[in-house]
């Protein structure tokens, strides 16, 4: 294949994000409205942020089987017509940036001109995410897990966070340093739900144990609520009143045999980047000292740190050293994480809040911006398959 | 079988073979006290989970063995907080990933038997424990470790 033809096959500065936008972020089961309204709500903040009509909508991307389907969106919303509507399977937040990809691809090739990315949220009216399930039997791969304990997302993930910080010698206090940037960016983004709500180191190292090796602020919290942003090819986007944000490279997929049941995937103890990462770099174009911003989906900090590593950020043994909360804190660390308090302080919105996040550090709303960020990275879904990511930058880097 | 034999208390989910029959000789091989795993006929690799095609070399030709019920702990962790309401009151719990080296390194999840609060040595030697459950409807067993030497 030619260097022209090669470069043809990507998603590097064709596709833009024109705007973003959220309901108010809620506590679980505080949410006043329906979850298809909070979809509705969010989608039409992120067009009124783009400066569109919402009748220009003309697709969606969700993932993690969002319960608002996109025929029913558009018969709400009047749209004139519908032309995607693309689901990414499985993997729980892994889908986060996997559906802006789809939503970029869409709007790179022609099948559709302004597609939002959306995910809605109400678990507080429908099941919930940190609870194992009250079934008298299970069968197929919940059967090998499930009846011995192992059943929610913590538990699930634990088990791959022990075998790595054993591989590897990594301290919890990298786990420590992740969610206290975390916190500590809330008090300045008055949509966290965290906000107003410090956490000391203190109260990090008392608060009890959900499962070893995670506390109760290394895990996400449980949230209602819902995020939109809206995908536009990137010649529409110079016309529109934001900065542009130009998506330099999203990937999404999983590692050989990630899916390998009974806890088999045979690197396991990894956030299944490793396969990502350099492709990701490599349709961007950028390395990982080009990124000015992370944002890095916490389900469990340990899974952060993973995520850190695969992307090349550090080495499993520089990370003691470099994995500090001084080191994670905007403006000035240096690598800024999780800027908007993320799934641990700002909101669980399934990830796609750090998507919004990481458009704002290029656009320079941040509720902790990082000075003159251009390169702008956002991950999603570590330990799950598929994962996904994706890289945006501003005009002057494309 | 009374309670204190069980290691977790009564109320969780029971373990039922696939409605397709794809595990079936698993869990029949429980109840009998032997651990069968699935052995490729064509290229002799092990697998765990079960599937229809053989990962290796993609043969349907898929047969069970029987394994000695003993291996190495790849990974554990100990809960902590309960996520459902027959653990509420129990206390922390450990479940272990053991890989079985004599069965090309698969891996099952079990509970790891003794002191809850015992620290956990990875890569420690441990042997399987049948926990039958013949009250289950229908009846069930599990397959739980402990430490070895």
């Amino acid at each position: 294949m030619t260097t022209s033809a090669a470069r043809e096959r990507t998603l590097r500065g064709r596709a833009a994000i024109a705007g973003v936008g959220e309901t108010r972020y809620y506590k679980r089961g505080a949410a006043d409205d329906p979850e298809f309204v909070l979809a509705l709500k969010a989608i039409l903040a992120a067009a009124q942020d783009a400066g569109i009509d919402p009748r220009e909508i003309d697709g969606f991307a969700s993932y993690s089987n969002d319960r608002n389907d996109p025929s029913r969106l558009a018969a709400a919303l009047g749209l004139p017509e519908l032309r995607f509507a693309s689901m990414q399977w499985g993997g729980g937040g892994g889908g986060g940036s996997a559906a802006v990809a789809a939503a970029a691809a869409a709007v790179a090739t022609g099948m559709a001109q302004c597609v939002v990315v959306f995910r809605a949220l109400a678990q507080g009216q429908f099941a919930r995410f940190g609870q194992g399930p009250k079934l008298p039997g299970v069968s197929g791969e919940p059967a090998y897990t499930m009846p011995y304990g192992l059943m929610s997302p913590a538990q699930m993930f634990s088990m791959r966070c022990m075998r790595h910080l054993h591989e590897t010698g990594i301290s919890r206090d990298t786990y420590k340093a992740v969610s206290l940037a975390a916190y500590h960016h809330a008090q300045n983004n008055p949509r966290a739900v965290m906000h107003g709500r410090p956490l000391s180191p203190e109260a990090y190292d008392e608060a009890r144990w959900i499962v070893e090796p995670h506390r109760l602020y290394d895990c996400c919290m449980e949230n209602d609520g819902a995020a939109a942003l809206i995908v536009v090819p990137a010649e529409r986007v110079r016309d529109l009143p934001n900065t542009p944000v130009y998506l330099l490279g999203a990937t999404t997929g999983s590692e050989h045999r990630a899916g390998a049941p009974c806890h088999n995937a045979p690197l396991y103890a990894t956030a299944c980047f490793t396969t990502l990462a350099p492709r990701l770099y490599e349709m961007a174009e950028v390395t990982p000292g080009d990124v000015d911003v992370l944002q890095s989906y916490e389900n469990f900090t340990g899974g952060v740190v993973m995520s850190i590593i695969e992307h090349g950020f550090c080495t499993p043994e520089q990370a003691n050293e470099l994995l500090t909360f001084e080191n994670l804190i905007a403006p000035a660390g240096l690598l800024p994480l999780n800027t908007s308090g993320g799934n641990l302080a700002e909101c669980y919105m399934h990830g796609l809040e750090l998507v919004i996040e990481a458009v704002r550090q290029i656009r320079g709303d941040s509720p902790n911006p990082v000075p003159g960020a251009r390169v702008s990275m956002v991950t999603s879904g570590p330990m799950v398959t598929p994962a996904s990511n994706a890289i945006f930058g501003a005009e002057e880097v494309l | 079988m009374n309670a204190a034999a069980s290691y977790l208390p009564a109320g969780l989910p029971a373990p039922r073979p696939a409605r397709d029959g794809l595990d079936a000789p698993y869990y029949e091989a429980l109840l009998n006290g032997k651990l069968l795993i699935q052995r490729c006929t064509a290229c002799r690799g092990w697998q765990w989970g079960a599937e229809w095609i053989c990962h290796r070399c993609l043969s349907f030709d898929l047969d069970w063995a029987e394994t000695e019920a003993a291996g190495r702990i790849f990974s554990w962790e100990r809960v902590w907080h309960p996520v459902h309401p027959a653990l509420e009151q129990h206390g922390p719990y450990l479940v272990v990933l053991v890989e079985l080296p004599q069965a090309d390194h698969v891996r099952l999840v079990g509970n790891l038997l003794g002191d809850p609060r015992q620290s956990v040595p990875l890569g420690g030697a441990v042997q399987g424990v049948f926990e039958h459950h013949p009250d289950g409807e229908p009846p069930y067993s599990l397959l739980q470790w402990q430490l070895t030497g």
